[in-house]
């Protein structure tokens, strides 16, 4: 069973979650040979409607207190641009598409998904252009992540703070 | 008139004094060699509490007690918090005595809040959240964003300029921030003692701020 799992972490992404579960997406995903869709949807108002068919499950949940369960389920992960949900996936190993929120301040979080990107880590795009991302993507050329180093933090603050050994 | 004259100038000089006070205890930065230390950590929404937890993981227990502060309106982030010490207790029982505690203050701001509405929330939190910082005198506080933490710093600042407790502020840039700097940081590259980035771009805008790769 190939399942793709759609996060938006703890925000509000109500364009995403009516994207990815348009009919028309949903057979795209279909298409693509997954026949699960697990959505978590977070705070936003769009919930829609779980099914079960032979052929097609949709999950859709708003939180639970750790997504490492429908992480490690999933073969695809469409995800909002949040640095947890984003860092959490590449650290799994999971191939991810981010889709950028144009709604939010500043749209900060498109710098992270560029610069991931641009370390070969995922793909990204917008609400309007993931279903042609989704079919035209290559998720074998996807580069493995290095998870960073918070000692480097812990030696440096212990040296300014005067700690002593 | 003359009063006015005399109070505009006695106003005058009680802010250049706080502006020399608060020239002094940015510029202060000795190392007192020490056994521990007591840390406020700032806790934000969603991905910036994943973050500092991450950081504070790699802290030894001489950074005890741990205050964390959290947004009044912000459940998740308490749980986390909880997860963390009780995961850190257990992998450690033999220190007992590592005390963590969790504060709640008003938010500064939500999501998408007005410009405007955001200073107003935002001097209304300082003012809510001086007199618990007053009562834990930290010696350190570290956060990484959100805006609940400007007033956490504002009033940590303020102890230093009245001459109350020199606090250390530790500040470091989301991971996401990556070409430009939060508004936080924006604010905080100002008032903080080490601010930190993870992204080399931003040590070439910003060559005072302390570069040390990925750090969550």
């Amino acid at each position: 069973m190939k399942c793709v799992f759609v996060t938006v972490g703890t925000t509000s992404f109500d364009d995403l979650v009516a994207c990815v579960s348009a009919r028309d997406n949903l057979q795209v995903i279909k298409s693509l040979g997954y026949n699960r869709l697990i959505l978590q949807i977070g705070r936003g108002m769009v919930v829609p409607e779980p099914f079960s068919t032979e052929s097609f499950t949709l999950d859709v949940y708003r939180y639970k207190d750790s997504l490492k369960e429908d992480l490690q389920k999933a073969d695809l992960v469409i995800s909002h641009a949040g640095a947890g949900s984003c860092l959490e996936t590449l650290e799994k190993g999971k191939p991810i598409v981010v889709v950028i929120n144009e709604k939010l301040m500043n749209n900060h979080q498109l710098e992270l998904a560029k610069q991931l990107h641009k370390g070969g880590h995922l793909f990204y795009c917008t609400c309007s252009t993931l279903p042609g991302l989704l079919q035209s993507m290559d998720l074998s050329t996807l580069k493995c992540y290095l998870p960073g180093q918070p000692e480097k933090f812990s030696a440096f603050l212990d040296k300014v703070v005067g700690l002593q050994k | 008139m003359v009063c006015l004259l005399i109070l505009a100038a006695a106003a005058g000089a009680v802010a250049a004094f706080l502006v020399l006070r608060l020239w002094i205890v940015l510029r202060s930065q000795d190392v007192t060699p020490r056994q521990s230390l007591s840390l406020l950590v700032v806790a934000g929404s969603g991905g910036h509490t994943t973050e500092i937890l991450r950081l504070l993981g790699s802290l030894s227990n001489a950074y005890s007690p741990r205050h964390y502060i959290v947004a009044d309106t912000d459940e998740m982030s308490a749980n986390k918090i909880n997860s963390f010490e009780l995961d850190r207790a257990d992998r450690d029982p033999s220190n007992m005595s590592t005390r963590y505690y969790i504060h709640r203050i008003p938010r500064s701001r939500e999501v998408q809040q007005s410009w405007f509405s955001t200073l107003l929330t935002t001097l209304r939190a300082t003012w809510l959240s001086f007199p618990l910082i007053l009562r834990l005198k930290p010696d350190l506080v570290l956060c990484n964003g959100p805006g609940t933490c400007v007033p956490i710093c504002v009033s940590a600042l303020l102890l230093g300029i009245l001459g109350i407790k020199k606090v250390i502020i530790v500040y470091v840039e989301s991971i996401c921030r990556v070409e430009t700097l939060s508004l936080s940081g924006k604010i905080l590259f100002h008032f903080s003692d080490y601010f930190i980035v993870q992204w080399p771009t931003l040590k070439e805008k910003y060559p005072k701020s302390v570069y040390l790769g990925r750090i969550v």
